[in-house]
């Protein structure tokens, strides 16, 4: 029965680009492609000790040395690698849980709805850090799953706050009682009409998750609560960085530039497409 | 002719107040029935009961049977078959009562699909494009085809609400409730709206509850009409013997005070 696309909601103009989906765009995908290069090839390997110690930039070593002479723009490459990964899994574990459970408490009866909307803003209010550590001690030790398993879950009651409201604005709708009325059963709606509606608004809240989630995957790393060695991870690249930071600063400031560069990305991304998902740009042309 | 739908003693209540009391009243197949009341008054909670979509914090009592099935006290999975095949709504607001996302065709396209289904049918998607282009021009929508493929905020409010017109169609209800749905148009509009509705429930040959505040749209549009106040059922007659000889004081005061406004009209410079 769903064998005809229903929602056009594609077809944006192509030719006026807002800018900060062009810039946040490039330097998400400069991220991306340095992550996949790191599959393949990295300056030097991971472990190994090739310079020596804290050294700065040089052609040699681009992003200088750590302090027992690893090559940091290997590790930062790798870094690119483990933030993407954990971005996108906390993204979409928090978006698969936050929706569905925003869409269930917008369908639900007003007790059962309440006391969802109150768990949520207690999750909302809980600290990302101490749902990992709890989430790191109750499983055997720190690794990327515990990250993403943490930084996606509490990212999943924004989620679900926002798909909560979204989804029951749409849902007082004249359009939607006119769908009850021809007949509609209340999986249709949402198929139908509620998740195409709330997908615009959503998608930019995803690409400004992904931004925290990053660094909230650093800090992570930072407390040693992200993956673990040899994973190197722009959080525990600043973290061993700090001892030396007045010696030899361009030690953190590599990483963070990285970390900074991602996540102004993701955020002027997520501008971009809040600009170009507005549907009165689309009805002024 | 059978009774299409029959409501007696319907009580609609919150917890703090009683909100439509002790009303009763019947529609037979094919008859067009006007609901008239001032804001309020509790007109469009009534037609929301007959659909069995009041909000869940309100109490009914009564019955209504719909087309022979029970809507009080039945569950919503129970609801769901009967709703489309034998009532469809028309709503007041035509910029709410159209998905903002979708095009207008594929909107029609969708009741027309699942009312095919539920006549145990599944038309291939040509046949379903050539059934909306008929409902479009059935409701006299310019380019048919041009309109199938515009969004709603692309057309005007009378093609809008002509558009939600066409989707009830499309269910082939043997009830339509039409809730306000010219108070948002202008005039001209909504005399060409409220034509069109007249039309298609005679030549459907649909019953019709038209719900509105407007004296004189009712008389064009219903035979028999029901005058609501506070929550109450307080006179109910063929239009012609209502509006002529109105036996109730308040029905006599919004028949004075439409005449009173034409002749205000006619006086004017």
């Amino acid at each position: 029965m769903s064998d005809t696309p229903v929602v056009s909601a594609g077809a944006r103009p192509k030719s006026s680009m807002p800018w900060p989906l062009m810039v946040g765009g490039l330097l998400v995908g400069l991220h991306l492609v340095i992550a996949l290069l790191s599959l393949v090839w990295t300056p030097y390997a991971v472990g190994d000790m090739v310079g020596g110690r804290l050294e700065g930039p040089s052609f040699v070593h681009w992003a200088g040395t750590d302090r027992l002479g690893r090559d940091l723009m290997t590790q930062i490459m790798i870094g690119s690698r483990i933030a993407l990964v954990v971005g996108c899994g906390a993204v979409a574990l928090g978006a698969l849980i936050g929706v569905t459970i925003g869409v269930l408490a917008a369908f639900a009866t007003r007790t059962l709805d309440d006391v969802l909307a109150a768990a949520l803003d207690i999750l909302i209010a809980f600290p990302t850090l101490l749902l990992a550590m709890l989430i790191v001690a109750s499983s055997d030790g720190a690794s990327l799953w515990t990250a993403i398993l943490a930084i996606g879950i509490a990212g999943s009651a924004i989620v679900a706050r926002l798909t909560r409201i979204l989804a029951k604005r749409i849902l007082s709708m004249d359009y939607i009682t006119a769908a009850r009325i021809s007949g509609t059963a209340s999986p249709g709606i949402v198929r139908i009409h509620v998740l195409p509606n709330i997908w615009p608004t959503l998608i930019v809240n995803f690409a400004l998750q992904f931004g925290l989630a990053v660094i909230a995957e650093a800090s992570l790393s930072y407390l040693g609560l992200g993956a673990p060695p040899p994973n190197a991870s722009w959080g525990r690249l600043l973290q061993e960085a700090q001892a030396s930071v007045y010696t030899a600063p361009f030690g953190a400031i590599a990483p963070g530039l990285a970390l900074v560069s991602l996540v102004i990305g993701l955020n002027l991304f997520a501008d971009g497409l809040r600009e170009a998902a507005d549907p009165t740009r689309r009805r002024s042309r | 002719m059978s009774t299409l739908l029959s409501v007696e003693d319907l009580q609609i209540r919150t917890a703090a107040r009683p909100l439509v009391s002790g009303i009763s009243f019947s529609i037979a197949a094919g008859e067009r029935v006007g609901l008239i009341g001032e804001s309020g008054s509790g007109k469009s909670l009534t037609a929301l009961a007959v659909l069995g979509l009041l909000p869940d914090t309100m109490r009914v009592t009564g019955s209504i049977t719909l087309d022979g099935h029970p809507v009080i006290g039945a569950r919503d999975r129970d609801l769901v078959p009967l709703r489309g095949r034998s009532v469809a709504a028309v709503f007041q607001e035509p910029m709410t009562a159209l998905d903002p996302l979708m095009r207008i065709g594929d909107q029609v396209a969708e009741v027309v699909r699942r009312r095919a289904l539920r006549d145990g049918t599944k038309p291939g998607r040509a046949e379903i494009a050539s059934r909306v282009l008929a409902l479009l021009e059935r409701v006299a929508l310019p380019e048919p085809a041009r309109i199938a493929r515009a969004f709603p905020h692309e057309i005007s409010g009378g093609q809008r609400q002509r558009g939600a017109i066409a989707m009830a169609l499309a269910c082939r209800p043997k009830l339509l409730i039409a809730d306000e749905p010219t108070t948002a148009l202008d005039v001209t509009t909504q005399a060409e709206i409220l034509k069109l509705l007249e039309t298609v429930v005679r030549d459907e040959g649909m019953g019709l509850l038209f719900i509105s505040h407007d004296l004189p749209v009712v008389a064009t549009v219903a035979e028999r009409a029901l005058v609501m106040r506070h929550g109450a059922l307080i006179e109910e007659g063929p239009v012609g013997t209502l509006f002529g000889r109105p036996s109730h004081p308040y029905t006599e005061g919004l028949v004075a005070a439409a005449r009173a406004f034409d002749a205000a009209l006619e006086f004017a410079p």
